[in-house]
């Protein structure tokens, strides 16, 4: 511990600590620009000067100094610190004089107006008039993508937004080129950027400079509602902040979480928003004559009832798809048994994971904020970076700051970080499970080591296979151990893990997906439903099975039902989602749903009382304190029960290797993972974008 | 006055041999394993003892930055790294040294790389200095071929010399950023603390020397820091190389005694001032960074830190800019503003937004477009630029005009009238900013 007069008071703060965190220790507010504490030290925007004794006479920099850099007096005394003298003042006042000189004037029109860091320092720390009579710098705006806007008139060169790409990101696309007041912000040859999360610079502009493109003059921050909420783009449930107006969702911008996104969120995650307005499913259809006609309530629920009552439970089925909360999951779960139908499934079809293998089988049980402690990093069958962006950038700030190994089998894709490439498919898992190889004495020594298994790894015929030997990887290298348990599965869907926490999975002789399918091809299964399922492979489904599809979004399930019941997105109900790492969490409704579109369990409660079924909730409340009451720990929000190690020393296995297969990421492409986002016209041009369809538009 | 045996730099005009054979005449390269032997810490003494103060500018004594090298090796390496990125206007003593005498500085390499335990050497060379360094790089050669430095050579001290190429931006004189150059990176100074002496040049313990006062070194340890401290007064000790260039009657590079009075300087070796010493307006003394000093201030002032400072301005580089009654000042000083303009790095703000702006009143001022309180304004403006930046690019753009207001405010006050006085008859003067 150091000691430190803040302004005449004196305090104790670690060793390490800076100037500024010091300042901000003793309650003494420092304005900045270029210092964010998720970056590195940039040290030039020179705002956070301030006065020291035990140091240069001159102001120094509060965010680059550290409290060790200063003496101590002749006598021994605390070195000192001022942020209020007249020095301090008079170097704020010219700092953001000359910041001011060549900004221009534009703050009615600007879309930072409201929430931008050098208008509320200017009100703070600047002087009121200008002195300054020669004309202001004019900068040519740089086209860096069709997420990001530049008016570059507007930039103070902070170089967050450099730092954030090259350090958090891990793409070199921006810089700043050019020396002196002609220096300017610019992607490579102006090219689109080519990260996933890249929307965050517009959050850490502390200007107008990079803003948001879609939401280019849309709204302006004080006139939003603004919702805390989670994403459900991913399984990683970055925490968020839905800005509405009316009916309508403005933007989504993160919300801190130190331990789920720190302070990122990914681009769909941040630009779906436009998806939810287009393609929504309103009003229910019925199919008559081979064609969807828009009909009531009335006459949807009739047509089930009519299909249901002429069939038995055993040819009735449902599949729960990515985006569903655990409260549909659940009616929807009681509504089948009622029905005598244990053919549910949650998983796409073939993906090896059950819930009765233990909670330690299927989350991620070292924890997203773990990955910082892991000390060796296997990923098997998974691309992080487009099936979990956000969970992406931690291995990254984990291998820059240990330099943690990495090895990967499967595709052999770009992370941002190196790794040692250990093949492709399972033959190479077999391999290192039986010890060959140097990366498998690398893991063997490490103390921390952390296995993480994707569903690409997990799909197909050997999926069980592959977790067996991934299981045995983790509990011969001690990953298993007392206090660490690095076996971590990575979900690509946010509804997977609350699904199999509450057993959404077949029952008793019950069909999962892929059976489901088959039956239904072969004319042997009558009802189908599907909440939200689109990513199944919906053409398989047999002509003479009625489905009734439950969701928010004309996509693959709605093309081929024959009743549509329209539901909420995320953004307009509240419901529960379990993250990947086994995190309670909870979205709040942000707006009203669209038409007659319901919430998805209040639609299940009404259709059970036309089926004469009727569930045993009539409220929200109701449903959850019958699910809290099987399922506790899902009552306990922001929190994770933990997995027993043991099931993953259970689920271990001999390596064997049967075939070999390569492991496939089921992300192909990032932009269109479900029905939202293939909603959107933005996640459609950054596709096109990303798959070379489209170039850089100027 | 400094006699001719006193002389360290005998083949300053290129006359002799600049290679190894003609400096091996000249004495160098003699006795050096001798000096080496007698280890670090003698090496260091005696060169703080000779006190001899970097010639780069800033003055900061020479043995007292080697002795900022760890003792001890954490394990990492020490860096020596030579700033021969001599771009200050006015200056050119560097210059000389790489091509008329550089085994000086070889040899002066090797004695500061044992003197912090350093092995290898970079020399950075300014980007325009082509000839310069082809010149250096064969000295080098002829060093390695002679097995002077290199490993395993004669002197028993392992050691690499990398001569390398900048790419011509006056910022890279900057130590931090000369390393960051170094490096491959963008030429942009390093926040301080830390220092190069902790982590410098890739992280590794650094430290970096202009030409001279590596140069002088081996002559230093030869005759004894008795001899070299003899020279100058306290605190100002040795001789060192001027470059005076402007209205004299010779400009020229010379080696001179510390503290010899300008009058003497000038009239001794380059032929007086141009049109007598009546003509003398002003004499920039150190470089174009440091402010100017009216003539009749200067004339009897000692060439030293000390006697410059008495003047207010200071001994930089020794790079004496003279000036005669024929020099519209303030387009001189706004020259330099322009220069300071174009060669910040843009990293912070005071720098980068404060140079065009002090150069945009200065070009109003020139021409007298101006108002007086404007003159005030000025030079509020340039103490809100030094001492407010991360490296002295900031300071070295102030100081010029600083001293410009401070000495010849009556300039441009005059010149302003004089503008004004051919205003229009509603009393407007037309300004190129309001248009």
């Amino acid at each position: 511990m150091a000691q430190i007069k803040v302004d005449g008071e004196l305090i104790e703060v670690p060793d390490h600590f800076t100037l500024m965190q010091a300042a901000e220790a003793a309650g003494a507010e420092i304005p900045r620009f270029c210092y964010h504490e998720r970056l590195s030290v940039a040290g030039n925007c020179r705002m956070c000067l301030v006065e020291v004794k035990g140091g240069p006479p001159k102001p120094q920099a509060s965010c680059a100094m550290s409290v060790r850099d200063l003496r101590p007096g002749p006598n021994g005394e605390a070195p000192e610190m001022f942020t209020n003298t007249p020095m301090v003042k008079k170097a704020r006042e010219g700092v953001m004089e000359f910041l001011l000189i060549n900004h221009p004037l534009d703050c009615p029109i600007c879309d930072q107006g409201g929430e931008c860091d050098l208008q509320d320092q200017a009100m703070a720390y600047g002087v009121d008039t200008s002195r300054y009579w020669e004309n202001k710098r004019a900068v040519e705006n740089k086209h860096i993508g069709p997420l990001v806007k530049t008016i570059m008139n507007r930039c103070i060169h902070c170089t967050r937004c450099v730092r954030f790409t090259t350090e958090v990101a891990g793409i070199s696309e921006l810089g700043l080129v050019g020396r002196g007041e002609d220096a300017e912000i610019t992607s490579y040859l102006e090219r689109s950027l080519t990260s996933e999360l890249q929307g965050n610079v517009i959050d850490l502009c502390p200007v107008g400079a990079l803003t948001s493109k879609p939401y280019a003059f849309q709204a302006r921050p004080w006139e939003l509602s603004k919702t805390e909420s989670v994403d459900v783009m991913d399984a990683v449930g970055s925490s968020i902040r839905v800005d509405a107006r009316g009916r309508e969702v403005m933007r989504i911008l993160p919300r801190i979480h130190e331990g789920v996104n720190e302070e990122w969120i990914s681009d769909k995650t941040r630009f779906v928003w436009d998806g939810l307005r287009t393609q929504r499913l309103d009003r229910p259809y019925v199919r008559k004559d081979g064609k969807l006609r828009a009909g009531t309530w009335r006459e949807a629920f009739g047509a089930i009832a009519e299909a249901i009552g002429k069939t038995d439970g055993k040819a009735i089925g449902a599949i729960a798809g990515d985006l569903a909360a655990v409260e549909e999951m659940y009616a929807l779960k009681a509504l089948m048994a009622s029905l005598g139908s244990t053919n549910i499934d949650s998983r796409p079809a073939g993906v090896a994971l059950d819930p009765a293998k233990g909670r330690a089988s299927y989350i991620f049980n070292p924890t997203i904020a773990g990955i910082e402690q892991a000390d060796a990093i296997l990923l098997v069958g998974t691309n992080p970076r487009r099936e979990a962006a956000v969970l992406n950038a931690r291995i990254r700030k984990a291998w820059r700051a240990g330099n943690v190994p990495v090895a990967v089998i499967g595709e052999q894709a770009d992370l941002t970080y190196d790794y040692t490439y250990l093949g492709a498919g399972i033959q190479s898992l077999t391999d290192l499970a039986g010890g060959k190889g140097d990366f498998a004495e690398v893991f063997k020594t490490a103390k921390r080591p952390m296995v993480i298994v994707g569903e690409g790894a997990l799909a197909g015929g050997p999926g069980a296979q592959v977790a067996a030997m991934a299981a045995q990887i983790a509990r011969t290298s001690g990953a298993t151990d007392e206090g660490w348990n690095g076996y971590a599965v990575l979900h690509n869907a946010a509804a997977r893990v609350g699904a199999l926490d509450i057993g959404f999975v077949p029952g008793k002789g019950g069909m999962a997906t892929d059976a489901m399918l088959k039956a239904s091809a072969k004319g042997k299964l009558d009802v189908l439903f599907l909440l939200g399922a689109d990513e199944i492979d919906v053409p398989a489904i047999g002509a003479e099975t009625l489905v009734v599809y439950i969701g928010t979004h004309g996509d693959a399930g709605a093309h081929r039902a024959d009743v549509i019941l329209p539901a909420s997105t995320y953004t307009e109900k509240s419901g529960t989602y379990v993250n990947t790492e086994g995190r309670v969490q909870m979205t709040t409704r942000a707006i009203f749903s669209p038409g007659d579109a319901k919430e998805d369990w209040a639609i299940l409660r009404a259709l059970s009382g036309v089926l004469g079924k009727t569930l045993p909730f009539d409220s929200l409340q109701a449903l959850r304190s019958a699910l809290y009451g099987e399922y506790p720990h899902l009552a306990r929000l922001d929190q994770i029960a933990p997995g027993k190690a043991t099931d993953v020393d259970r689920l271990a296995g001999k390596p064997e290797a049967k075939g070999d297969q390569a492991f496939i990421s089921p992300v192909s492409d990032f932009y269109l993972t479900n029905p939202i986002a293939r909603a959107s016209a933005v996640m459609a041009e950054c596709s096109q974008m990303m798959s070379g369809i489209k170039q850089a538009a100027e | 006055m400094l006699d001719d045996k006193d002389r360290i730099f005998t083949n300053l005009y290129g006359l002799g041999d600049w290679g190894l054979d003609g400096a091996r005449r000249r004495g160098a390269w003699s006795g050096t394993k001798d000096l080496l032997d007698r280890g670090r810490e003698w090496l260091t003494g005696e060169v703080k003892a000779s006190g001899l103060r970097g010639r780069g500018g800033a003055g900061f004594p020479t043995g007292l930055k080697w002795s900022f090298m760890p003792k001890q090796s954490d394990g990492r390496p020490h860096y020596l790294v030579v700033n021969a990125d001599e771009s200050e206007p006015g200056t050119c003593k560097d210059r000389e040294i790489l091509r008329h005498d550089p085994h000086h500085l070889i040899e002066g390499c090797l004695i500061a790389g044992r003197a912090m335990d350093a092995h290898t050497a970079f020399i950075y060379v300014r980007g325009e200095f082509m000839r310069e360094r082809q010149r250096l790089e064969a000295a080098v050669q002829q060093a390695y071929d002679a097995r002077l430095i290199g490993k395993d050579n004669i002197h028993g001290w392992d050691f690499d010399i990398v001569v390398h190429h900048g790419a011509g931006a006056y910022i890279c004189g900057e130590e931090t950023a000369l390393m960051e150059s170094l490096e491959g990176k963008k030429g942009q100074p390093r926040l301080k603390p830390p220092f190069p002496a902790g982590v410098g040049l890739y992280g590794n313990p650094t430290t970096v020397n202009n030409v001279e006062s590596i140069a002088v070194v081996p002559e230093i340890l030869r005759r004894g820091a008795s001899w070299f401290a003899g020279l100058g007064r306290e605190n100002n000790t040795g001789s060192k190389l001027f470059c005076v260039s402007g209205h004299v009657n010779n400009p020229a590079t010379f080696e001179e005694e510390m503290g010899t009075p300008f009058d003497v300087l000038i009239e001794k070796h380059c032929g007086g001032v141009r049109g007598g010493w009546d003509n003398l307006l002003a004499v920039i003394p150190g470089g174009s960074s440091v402010p100017c000093v009216p003539g009749e201030k200067i004339r009897s002032a000692q060439m030293d830190f000390d006697g410059l400072k008495e003047v207010g301005s200071s001994l930089g580089t020794a790079a004496v800019i003279v000036m005669d009654n024929s020099t519209d000042i303030i387009r001189a000083i706004w020259r330099l503003s322009a220069f300071y303009k174009h060669e910040s790095c843009g990293q912070c703000t005071p720098c980068r937004e404060g140079t065009g702006w002090m150069m945009r009143v200065m070009e109003r001022m020139v021409r007298g477009e101006a108002q007086k309180r404007e003159i005030d304004m000025l030079f509020a403006v340039t103490k809100q630029v030094e001492g407010h930046t991360i490296c002295a690019l900031g300071d070295a753009a102030a100081w010029p005009i600083q001293g410009l207001i401070r000495n010849f405010r009556h300039v441009i006050e005059e010149r302003i009238d004089a503008y004004t006085y051919k205003s229009t008859s509603d009393g407007a003067v037309p300004s190129v900013a309001a248009e």
